[in-house]
């Protein structure tokens, strides 16, 4: 086409590369601090468990539900939204599929049936903030509540056994070699997310839909559309979440998930995500994720009660975004 | 079809438009040629803007025919016009901040490997784009890290990488420093060659002698001159945008300015990298003073520092002798600012007459730690009287009250705290004529009880109506200082302020 004429600005070869380390360094925080704290942990209670194999597992185990809704926050604040409503449905997805199993439908229409009842959910907030054009925050504020108050109501808050072993041993008890299968979940999880988010053009409209909405509706992006399926994904996972929790603990209860809107936001946060769209990474998420769990981890075998430990990985947090902050400009 | 029209990329004939039955466009004829360069150009509410509204596809025209490439079209929406080749160039709008160069370039037509997005495909076709240009902007950086005369090239790359034979240029180098400048126009001459068509909108006369080969002028929605740039004088464009024999609604009134007035403001050697240098000037008591620039001149910039909002980075403004740095500063001092955009920076468009009117002054209406509402109530009364603000209530929220009542509100706020000096940027911009003449007469009376005013505005007729003394300014630099008196007429700052 046009013919080259001499450039304007020097080549950016090797300079580039270097620049962009300096500028950048603040997104990978998360995966910094995660080695600090590893290394913290592993001299201060190492010899006292923290660094055995079956501890370690322990972690991922334990955050794996976290990480999973945290995956699908990721893309939801990508496109410039919040859920609040994700650990509700979690818990709601995990007393559905325990009652339909009760009844004797069997554990794949119990599991569809969890999932299903996550679909709801999300549509339900979907439909909210793209057809009638409320704010995320306040939607799923509301939907956070009454899908708790869902669960409640649905066993009058009693909590809901699974007997069935596999369906147990499927979500949350089973081991694959010395792998818990949680932690495959979510490994999977955090991989097929990182798939989407970086390598599909769904991912991409995401992206658009949260760094300048108007620039995305005029590059054809149908942006409305985008956030509503971010907001199925995210009921989808927090069901998932929710079989995962029910699996673990052969048993579902209305309390499943109570935080777990807030401990996914901090992961991802704290993975580098930016809260206010446009920039998300899987990876970091997942980091983020297995973060939390470590320090929570690390402060029981510290043998510190529960409000030192709150009060431990708060401030751990609100440091770890203050470093990843960007300097304002 | 005629014969001319297969010459033409784009020939519009007898285009008209009304909104809420006001015509903005009455008859529009333009065309242009394949491989020119058009600029356009007229006054505020000349109609350029309603008219490349239609061009791609955002409004639809009245009556009239649209042919491109000698084929009538309707345009429905801005698809259709983006599918007849034609394309915007928008300073901000239509690039994502947070994705990258290549990634915006070919959003929503990525090249793909099945299911996934080639990214290494989309980085090195962007690469080839932003080279073709001569442009060494690294395809992986993110928009929100690049200059916005890079940003403007990546859109080009955009409109290019679509295969837009028609490229329209609103003003594109409003914001650009002088070398992006340069930088631009090597590009605009480049694409010519390569037989794309370019509608230049722009003020600035000396760019458009320098790049364009015609230019087509509108005024109050007409065209009222189209020639090969070669045939028409820099006189003859202000004429032609100015009109014949027009009569002023706004007369300027010579006032007694007392030359032993003490100073109030003095600007002293400031300057700001990349958007003014060594300013210095002052203003004395009861005197009104214009500052006159074209778009992206460093006229606002020098508004925000005197006010605090965005301090120099050197030199030093003092009122009354007194330093001034920060809008707390500047505030007690007894400056005030009636800024640019009075629903952003104005207003906070959702409160009251009453709660706008309050708020610089909450230490004034407050009793100890309570706001006594009624304080301020009885006070705003006075100024809505005092002003003519039409408004049913002191509680009306500011949305509902027209443009010039509007800037009234902003400027009851500040007329409370009786000003030593008043800045007004852009006062009457959306402002009804007869609003505007109330505006000039309360900025007038307030000189005349022995303030300071500093007004900004790209309507000459405005400027030359109110100022005693006319600063203009150049790419960020003060040019000159001229008396009112040696003004003879609009033209003359025409002249002046386009250097």
């Amino acid at each position: 086409m046009l013919s080259k004429v001499e450039a304007i600005t020097p080549p950016l070869a090797n300079k580039g590369t270097v620049m962009k380390w300096q500028a950048n360094w603040r997104d990978y925080v998360v995966y910094l601090f995660f080695a600090v704290i590893l290394v913290i942990f592993g001299f201060t209670i190492g010899d006292k468990g923290f660094l055995t194999v079956a501890n370690l597992f322990n972690i991922t185990r334990t955050t794996s539900m976290i990480a999973i809704m945290a995956i699908a926050m990721t893309l939801v604040i990508a496109a410039g939204e919040l859920d609040l409503s994700i650990g509700s449905a979690a818990a709601l997805s995990a007393l559905v599929a325990a009652l339909v199993i009760k009844s004797g439908y069997g554990i794949v229409a119990g599991a569809l049936a969890g999932l299903i009842s996550g679909l709801a959910v999300g549509a339900l907030n979907g439909f909210f903030v793209t057809v009638l054009n409320i704010p995320s925050f306040l939607v799923t504020l509301g939907s956070m509540q009454l899908i708790r108050g869902l669960d409640m109501r649905l066993t009058y808050t009693k909590p809901v056994a699974i007997a069935d072993e596999t369906f147990n041993t499927i979500f949350g008890g089973g081991n694959i070699g010395p792998v818990p299968s949680l932690f495959i979940w979510s490994l999977v999880a955090a991989a097929a997310g990182h798939l989407v988010l970086r390598y599909s053009a769904f991912g991409r409209q995401v992206l658009a839909t949260g760094g300048n909405p108007v620039a995305a509706r005029y590059s054809g992006v149908p942006t409305h559309r985008i956030k509503l399926y971010c907001f199925l994904l995210s009921g989808v996972a927090g069901a998932l979440a929710g079989l995962l929790y029910s699996g673990m603990m052969q048993t579902a209860r209305y309390t499943f998930g109570t935080g777990g809107e807030l401990a996914a936001i901090a992961a991802v946060i704290l993975g580098g995500t930016s809260l206010f769209g446009g920039k998300a990474t899987i990876i970091g998420t997942f980091i983020g994720a297995l973060l939390i769990g470590t320090i929570n981890n690390g402060l029981i075998i510290m043998g510190l009660d529960v409000s030192e430990q709150n009060m431990i990985s708060g401030g751990l947090i609100i440091l770890a975004v203050a470093f990843g902050r960007r300097p304002s400009r | 079809m005629h014969a001319m029209t297969s010459l033409n990329a784009v020939e519009l004939h007898a285009i008209q438009k009304s909104f809420a039955g006001i015509p903005v466009l009455k008859d529009v004829n333009f065309s242009l040629r394949k491989g020119e360069i058009h600029a356009l150009m007229g006054g505020n509410g000349a109609g350029k803007s309603t008219l490349m509204k239609i061009l791609t596809g955002v409004y639809r025209r009245d009556s009239g025919d649209l042919f491109v490439n000698g084929q009538r079209h309707e345009f429905l929406t801005p698809r259709d016009s983006e599918a007849a080749g034609i394309a915007m160039i928008f300073q901000e709008l239509s690039l994502v901040p947070t994705l990258t160069v290549a990634q915006n370039i070919f959003l929503q037509r990525e090249p793909r490997n099945g299911f996934f997005l080639n990214d290494k495909e989309a980085v090195r076709r962007a690469r080839e784009l932003l080279l073709d240009l001569g442009e060494d902007i690294d395809p992986e950086t993110r928009v929100e890290d690049l200059s916005t005369g890079a940003c403007q090239m990546v859109e080009i790359a955009k409109a290019l990488s679509k295969n837009a034979q028609i490229l329209v240029m609103d003003e594109p180098t409003s914001s650009l420093s002088e070398h992006e400048t340069a930088t631009l126009f090597r590009i605009v001459k480049k694409l010519k060659e390569n037989g794309i068509s370019i509608i230049y909108i722009s003020h600035r006369m000396a760019e458009i002698f320098t790049i364009c080969d015609r230019v087509t002028v509108f005024r109050d929605g007409k065209t009222v001159l189209t020639d090969e740039c070669s045939n028409v004088s820099m006189e003859g464009l202000i004429e032609a945008m100015l009109g014949p024999g027009r009569e002023s609604s706004m007369q300027w009134q010579e006032r007694a300015i007392n030359k032993n007035a003490p100073v109030i403001l003095d600007v002293d050697k400031i300057s700001r990298y990349g958007k003014y240098n060594d300013i210095s000037f002052s203003i004395k008591a009861g005197e009104i003073v214009g500052l006159a620039g074209l778009m992206g001149s460093g006229r606002t910039e020098i508004a925000q520092a005197i006010f605090g909002i965005v301090p120099p980075d050197a030199g030093a403004i003092r009122l009354n002798g007194k330093a001034v740095r920060t809008t707390y500063e500047a505030m007690d001092a007894g400056i005030a600012l009636v800024p640019e955009s009075r629903r952003q920076q104005g207003l906070v468009l959702d409160h009251s007459v009453l709660e706008n009117f309050m708020l610089p002054n909450l230490a004034r209406f407050a009793n100890g730690m309570f706001i006594q509402a009624r304080n301020g109530a009885s006070k705003v009364v006075d100024y809505i009287d005092r002003l003519k603000i039409k408004t049913d209530s002191p509680n009306k929220s500011v949305n509902l009250l027209s443009g010039g009542n509007q800037q009234k509100v902003v400027l009851s706020k500040w007329l409370v705290r009786e000003p030593k000096l008043l800045i007004l940027d852009e006062p009457t911009i959306g402002v009804d004529i007869g609003a505007k003449s109330e505006i000039i007469e309360i900025v007038r009376t307030l000189a005349n009880q022995g303030a300071a005013i500093l007004v900004i505005s790209s309507e000459f007729e405005e400027l030359l109506a109110m100022s005693d003394r006319i600063l203009v300014l150049h790419n960020g630099s003060l040019k000159e200082q001229i008396d009112r008196k040696q003004i003879t007429s609009e033209e003359v700052l025409h002249h002046a302020v386009q250097g």
